[in-house]
């Protein structure tokens, strides 16, 4: 399996990971708060999917699956891969 | 032994010809304990008919999102509230999926469009990718790009496009609930010019749609009239979004009896796991179904959503022995 565990703080703030450190606020599969609400089927889900939201600012992000691999791109924070 | 599997010991095992879609609805209906029978002769089947190789694929998503067409079960379609953004693949980055895909030992790599059809833009893109990829990588070119006209049809297999996939989805009476932008009559009369074209046809659909067991059964002999070389089965992962999200998933056996039933009523085609297999079924169920019936598995990633690895995959079938098809076969 190559999913991705659940994005961690530092993962949320930048590609280069620079910056102040901060609990991602958003759901990176459902784009809802993650402070709200149970997102544990968003986290099971998340073994077999790329995220598709930023968890930083929740922008739908352009996502491309490949057969080894994903990539995603938010237009303000970057790009994520896994 | 339950009549039917006994009939289809004689007629599907004994002369290779398939089941109708009365035969194919007994299979489907069979009680749980008949299914390990049902599964162990659907293997039988594939085993005489097919042989022991399995024919691995990879696909890829040339153009993803954004499609016009309402397909219920599509995250790509641009009519829903899906998360799905559009986005296309350039030419190295498909060329060198088309790498990673081959490194697999896989012997055919498909590109896909979420399109009604491919306009000027994709045919240029394809052409290019296409080209690209056999100067690079040793690995047959599928391509599944919505419905076609007769010049597209030409212009692909001048291109080099050995196999199309244009998936029926579901059976004829149930499709207008699946899908209202286009009809199922269109999908057949471009899985007919692919036939007269001399491409390979894939064609296959998705099971748990909503669809009943007679449904079911009315697709199977659907798909065997068609007679295509590779039918897809693919199982709904309920996608956020769609109108069929919350749709439940197919429970295991059921996908068990559907994929001994659809052996058992095309006993020589490329039957192949696709989508969905990991919710449905599992990593038993991905064994069950091998030796179940299954001669193909599309390895790695999906088209939006991630599979099994690869390397797990590959090692299933080295332990159940059954050795990956070689691109020289297939030539």
């Amino acid at each position: 399996m190559t999913a991705e565990p659940p994005m961690t703080a530092e993962q949320a703030v930048t590609p280069t990971n620079t910056g102040p450190t901060v609990t991602p606020p958003w759901c990176d599969r459902c784009g809802e708060a993650a402070d709200a609400g149970d997102h544990a089927a968003c986290w099971a889900a998340r073994e077999l999917e790329p995220p598709r939201f930023c968890a930083r600012c929740r922008r739908r992000m352009k996502v491309q699956v490949v057969p080894a691999g994903w990539s995603a791109v938010c237009v303000e924070h970057g790009e994520r891969r896994g | 032994m339950a009549e039917i599997l006994d009939q289809a010991r004689t007629q599907v095992l004994g002369n290779g010809v398939g089941l109708d879609e009365a035969g194919v609805l007994a299979v489907l209906t069979l009680p749980d304990e008949q299914l390990p029978a049902a599964l162990q002769l659907a293997h039988e089947v594939r085993m005489r008919w097919c042989g022991p190789e399995v024919e691995v694929e990879g696909i890829v998503s040339l153009k993803t999102g954004g499609c016009p067409e309402d397909c219920h079960f599509c995250s790509q379609s641009g009519l829903f509230a899906s998360p799905v953004r559009s986005v296309w693949l350039d030419i190295p980055s498909l060329v060198e999926a088309a790498k990673q895909t081959a490194a697999t030992g896989a012997t055919e790599f498909c590109i896909v469009a979420a399109v009604r059809g491919p306009d000027a833009r994709l045919m240029k893109q394809m052409r290019e990718g296409v080209a690209a990829i056999k100067a690079e990588v040793d690995i047959q070119v599928a391509a599944s790009l919505g419905m076609l006209t007769q010049e597209q049809v030409d212009e692909l297999v001048d291109m080099g496009v050995h196999r199309y996939n244009h998936n029926l989805e579901t059976c004829r009476s149930y499709f207008p609930n699946v899908v209202t932008t286009h009809s199922w009559e269109e999908r057949w009369e471009t899985l007919r010019m692919v036939r007269e074209s001399g491409m390979e046809v894939c064609c296959g659909g998705i099971l748990g749609l909503g669809e009943t067991v007679e449904q079911r059964a009315e697709f199977a002999a659907q798909l065997a009239e068609l007679d295509p070389h590779e039918v897809p089965l693919n199982f709904l992962n309920p996608r956020p979004g769609t109108p069929l999200g919350d749709q439940p998933v197919v429970e295991g056996r059921d996908a068990l009896r559907a994929i001994a039933a659809f052996r058992l009523a095309m006993p020589r085609t490329i039957l192949r796991y696709a989508g969905g297999r990991e919710i449905t079924l599992g990593d038993l169920g991905t064994r069950d179904g091998l030796l179940g019936g299954v001669n193909a598995v599309i390895v790695g990633n999906y088209l939006t959503t991630l599979g099994r690895s690869a390397t797990d995959d590959l090692k299933l079938l080295e332990e159940l022995k059954m050795p990956v098809k070689a691109l020289s076969a297939t030539l």
